[in-house]
């Protein structure tokens, strides 16, 4: 137990830290932006399952978001589910939607996927803006109510309406979404995760099936990113189709490129530094996405791994330096 | 039957400048074998330009065109040595990424220069031609004509000419091209510069058709892409047939189906043709692209 401990403190800290976040941070403004970098660290690290451990560049990421977006909304606002039967409801049909579409889109290959699914994501865009009667169009939907309480035996209920309930559920999601990617890409399933990813026809030469590893990336993939996008549309309360837009799928690009691609806590910092990042640089406001832009251009061109990789290749040198004296 | 003719016309007259669009963005992806997903707000600049042109240093409409052609082949050739060049050797996602990077950038200037507000060119030539009660306005029959024109030079350009050859070769073969001495930077840079000139001349052709503003490059990049795609990346016959028939598809399916929903007619008819053909109706198989 105390081995476990000790090869793990960092990561216990960080739980700490977590845990006890809400309790240091009263300011309500900035408790709401670390509680949707925490609601975007789910979409980032679903995003890097297929785009980093898989290799498939699907762009239509922020479509299926808004697809778990929508149908929690639609669910619950119009026919009055409760939150909890209408977040896996929806995070299925982001599943469900992924693996129809997948289907075609997956038999082709490097640039035409990451085409194809741009066309995807730009589908879902479009229907969200003009299925009137479904999803009210450009208007969107407004008044979502916030999750269900949950009746706990003797003690009455938890409630949502409040910001530090509403950081815990985000959180427990969060963690959840980190167990199941660990799992998974520790798994040998996973393994051919990243076969696939490295090199298609060596995977496919070992005996892998390619098309099935990367429709179960972007089945999962999708699942976790329509599950962040209900989540979403419950505790912000409106939605519109800018949820779908190609701007959702590039935020999450950036986190988890930024981040640190391939990495588990990687698309996590990236959710968490970038949004905060964006707080400071308020008063550039027009140039912030100038910036972005050029930012993911020098990232991609100098530090191709991100933020992880920058501080793999640190410690390296510090461990060697040891090594040494 | 005049409303079928109608919507044919207005088909081929979108195909044309979706052909010449997609033209450039196949010429670049043979050679480099990267998307340039910033190739649709290339097209949205020269609109810019092109309208800047006009309203404020008060060139003609022909000049105005040339000149923004010649100025967004000058903005290719920028882009192609700043952001493709240093990730020209390197695999996998990375080119995808610094593509978006200049996308970004390139959208986002222009709102912070001139707003996202949309502009209008004035027309230039406003007349109306009543075919078999078809109504063409000239403006639209001379987009369909300087398509053609364009479309035959450039044919000539790259099946006549030594510089225009050196190009396909490249396409073809890399090593084999610098093996016989041709220069590929100098090449990438050169079939960049016609990529965005073309991108230019098409916005122009339309712009007075259509408004221009920030946003219209994103929706004609993602079709030129869904042309190529239709066509087979590459191949240059394929993005003109791709043009025409994504702009009779648009054209037939906005004007009998639903307007709202023409752009979901294209996207889907390139998601079920690649159900079919993974590669593209006139694609060849590649390997890990």
């Amino acid at each position: 137990m105390m081995k476990w401990v000790k090869s793990n403190w960092f990561y216990l800290m960080v739980l700490v830290i977590a845990l006890v976040l809400p309790l240091i941070i009263t300011n309500r403004y900035y408790a709401q932006v670390i509680t949707m970098s925490l609601l975007f660290a789910i979409g980032a690290l679903s995003m890097n399952l297929i785009l980093g451990y898989t290799g498939q560049m699907s762009l239509a990421h922020g479509g299926f978001f808004a697809i778990g977006a929508y149908g929690v909304a639609i669910l619950t606002f119009r026919l009055g589910w409760n939150f909890w039967l209408a977040l896996p409801a929806a995070s299925l049909l982001a599943a469900f939607v992924g693996f129809l579409v997948g289907m075609p889109a997956l038999r082709t290959r490097g640039s035409y996927f990451a085409i194809v699914t741009l066309c995807l994501g730009e589908i879902i865009y479009l229907i969200a803006g003009n299925w009137l009667e479904l999803t009210g169009g450009h208007n969107g939907i407004v008044g979502i109510p916030v999750p269900s309480p949950i009746p706990i035996p003797s003690l009455g209920q938890l409630t949502f309406q409040s910001q530090i309930p509403q950081y815990y559920l985000v959180l427990f999601f969060l963690l959840l979404t980190v167990f199941v990617m660990y799992r998974l890409i520790n798994s040998l399933r996973g393994m051919t995760f990243l076969a696939t990813a490295i090199n298609e026809d060596l995977a496919e030469a070992v005996g892998i099936n390619i098309f099935r590893t990367k429709l179960l990336s972007f089945v999962v993939s999708n699942f976790f990113a329509g599950l962040a996008g209900g989540i979403y549309a419950s505790l912000i309360g409106s939605i519109s189709p800018s949820v779908a837009s190609i701007t959702m799928t590039f935020n999450f690009l950036m986190y988890v490129l930024l981040g640190g691609i391939t990495t588990l806590a990687g698309p996590i910092i990236g959710a968490f530094i970038i949004p905060i990042l964006l707080e400071y640089l308020q008063f550039l406001q027009d140039y912030q996405m100038i910036l972005f832009g050029l930012l993911l251009i020098i990232v991609i061109i100098y530090f191709p791994t991100g933020f992880m990789g920058l501080y793999v290749k640190v410690r390296d040198k510090i461990n060697k330096s040891k090594v040494r004296a | 039957m005049e409303l079928f003719l109608q919507q044919v016309f207005n088909g081929v007259m979108l195909g044309s400048t979706y052909a010449i669009v997609a033209l450039g963005l196949t010429m670049v992806f043979g050679i480099l074998h990267v998307p340039n997903f910033a190739h649709g707000q290339m097209y949205m600049l020269g609109a810019y330009v092109c309208f800047f042109l006009i309203t404020i240093f008060g060139f003609a409409y022909w000049p105005a065109l040339a000149l923004s052609a010649i100025v967004l082949a000058l903005a290719g050739v920028a882009l192609e040595i700043l952001v493709f060049k240093p990730v020209r050797n390197t695999g996998g996602i990375t080119p995808f990424i610094a593509a978006l990077g200049a996308l970004i950038i390139l959208e986002n200037s222009v709102v912070v220069l001139w707003g996202p507000e949309g502009h209008r060119i004035p027309n230039p030539y406003p007349g109306i031609i009543d075919v078999f009660g078809i109504t063409m306005s000239t403006q639209r029959l001379l987009v369909i004509g300087v398509a053609i024109v364009l479309i035959i030079l450039l044919q000539i350009f790259i099946k006549k000419t030594t510089l225009g050859s050196s190009i396909e070769a490249v396409a073809q073969n890399k090593e084999g091209a610098t093996l016989v001495g041709i220069n590929v930077n100098r090449v990438s840079a050169l079939t960049f510069a016609i990529s965005s000139g073309l991108a230019a001349i098409a916005a122009c052709l339309v712009a007075p058709i259509f408004m221009i503003s920030p946003s219209m490059g994103s929706l004609v990049g993602m079709k030129a892409f869904v042309i190529v795609i239709l066509g087979g990346l590459g191949s240059i016959p394929g993005a003109i047939f791709g043009g025409l028939i994504l702009g009779l598809i648009e054209a037939i399916g906005g004007g009998y189906f639903s307007a709202a929903y023409k752009d979901v007619f294209g996207f889907g008819a390139l998601v079920l043709i690649l159900t079919i053909k993974p590669m593209g109706l006139f694609g060849k198989e590649i390997k890990g692209r």
